[in-house]
């Protein structure tokens, strides 16, 4: 048991792939780094030593004293690195304890809610109706929040699942449409679908890639005002599928652009027409697509609207 | 009149959907830990049980394993109704012998009770 362990120690990718960062500024990667730093180090001195000082006591001497030092700054180093990433990690896993913990009496408030507000109980006003539907809403948001930090922690921590399965692009894009029927006729937005004739299936996790097109289309929804137009448009390009959604919106000042990707970021203009939105969506679709070896990118000009697009490789 | 066992530690929960499928003509047993549940599944014979995966005493999935090696609760069909949602758990609790698995934050309580007619319609 404890050389299995020993070994599984040795085992720098496995190590690396626990706290989900790249291996480049993984510890144990780094120390194996700072090790071969040592070696070339010492011989470097050990050759130099001998060439200009003759006592060879006073070379074995120096060439001890600079693997000592270099040994102790490596490690330091490593170890610093090393409780950073646990602690990223220990963050990770907290945040997915909190949020099951959440879940339970979030669950037990929607169902007694609509308990209520089904008139089992006793008839219902209309302005009591109007507080519980502010209840209801609010839960539901808050629904949605922990499943976004759920999801968050999942790719933090490696855990996000991927399934791949063959299934059409456009099939998938026409029913997610059909789903958002009434709220974007709620919000006076039309959405149109374009798709190139006879298009492959695509290899990937279906559900996953649901989430990243429900996240768009929301998006683009949400930050719609007035009468709003969405396009939606599906070809093939060079040995991908190419997704993308136009709406004509608030669109992202130019200074928020390049944050827009990262975690719990909301651009000004997005907190002022829609105070809902954790700012966890776009974080969560472009963790994603990395693991679906897709790409994503946008075009975007304040008042005018935004373009986001991805790709999906077809094998 | 179609019996359900309902394993769950949650009042609140035993409370709501209880309630809801008594009002909808099913005889309800409550059990709030796991121990509790097998000895009523062996003894009141349900048509149907809602299994909870966190639970005092007994955790969720040991009650399915009892459940299924028993030749006089293996035949029962079980609904897991929690709110854990990693596949190794979703795929764990189907391996074991559940037939439906459902999360309660992902449904409302009209959803899971439909669910829960439609397995007993089966």
């Amino acid at each position: 048991m404890a050389i299995k362990k020993f070994f599984s120690q040795l085992d720098f990718f496995d190590q690396c792939r626990k706290y989900n960062i790249p291996i480049s500024q993984c510890p144990q990667f780094l120390f194996l780094i700072m090790g071969l730093v040592i070696i070339f180090s010492s011989t470097t001195t050990y050759a130099l030593g001998t060439r200009y000082i003759k006592d060879p006591e006073i070379v074995l001497l120096l060439v001890l004293s600079i693997t000592a030092v270099l040994l102790i700054i490596a490690y330091l180093i490593s170890r610093s690195f090393e409780r950073l990433a646990q602690a990223n990690r220990l963050k990770s896993e907290f945040v997915s304890i909190v949020s099951h913990q959440l879940r339970s009496p979030l669950s037990n408030m929607r169902w007694a809610l609509e308990i209520l507000m089904s008139g089992r109980m006793g008839k219902i006003e209309e302005k009591q109706l109007e507080y519980f539907s502010i209840l209801r809403e609010n839960s539901d948001r808050m629904r949605e929040l922990v499943k976004d930090l759920l999801t968050v922690s999942r790719i933090e921590t490696a855990r996000l699942s991927f399934k791949k399965e063959r299934f059409s692009l456009e099939e998938l894009i026409k029913e997610l449409i059909s789903s958002f029927n009434s709220f974007s006729k709620a919000s006076n937005t039309e959405i149109s679908f374009q798709a190139e004739k006879d298009l492959p299936m695509v290899l990937s996790d279906r559900s996953k890639i649901k989430l990243v097109i429900e996240n768009l289309i929301d998006n683009a929804i949400r930050y719609t005002k007035g009468k709003g137009k969405i396009e939606i448009k599906l070809k093939k390009k060079d040995g991908s599928l190419y997704f993308e959604i136009k709406d004509n919106g608030v669109g992202i000042p130019k200074e928020d652009q390049k944050y827009i990707f990262q975690k719990f970021f909301r651009s000004k203009n997005a907190s002022r027409y829609q105070t809902e939105g954790s700012g966890l969506g776009l974080y969560i679709v472009k963790s994603i697509l990395e693991k679906a070896k897709g790409k994503i990118g946008f075009r975007s000009q304040e008042g005018k609207g935004s373009t986001f697009w991805f790709t999906l490789p077809i094998k | 009149m179609k019996r359900i066992l309902f394993i769950e530690d949650e009042s609140a929960l035993q409370k709501t959907l209880g309630e809801v499928l008594r009002e909808n003509g099913y005889e309800v047993i409550s059990a709030l830990d796991g121990e509790t549940g097998i000895k009523s599944a062996k003894t009141k014979k349900p048509d149907l049980i809602l299994l909870d995966l966190i639970l005092p005493k007994l955790s969720g999935f040991e009650v399915l394993k009892q459940l299924k090696k028993d030749e006089e609760t293996k035949n029962i069909p079980v609904i897991v109704l929690t709110n854990l949602e990693e596949v190794k758990d979703v795929e764990k609790a189907m391996e074991l012998g559940a037939t439906t698995y459902l999360v309660k934050a992902n449904y409302s309580l009209k959803e899971v009770v439909d669910k829960i007619k439609a397995a007993l319609e089966k």
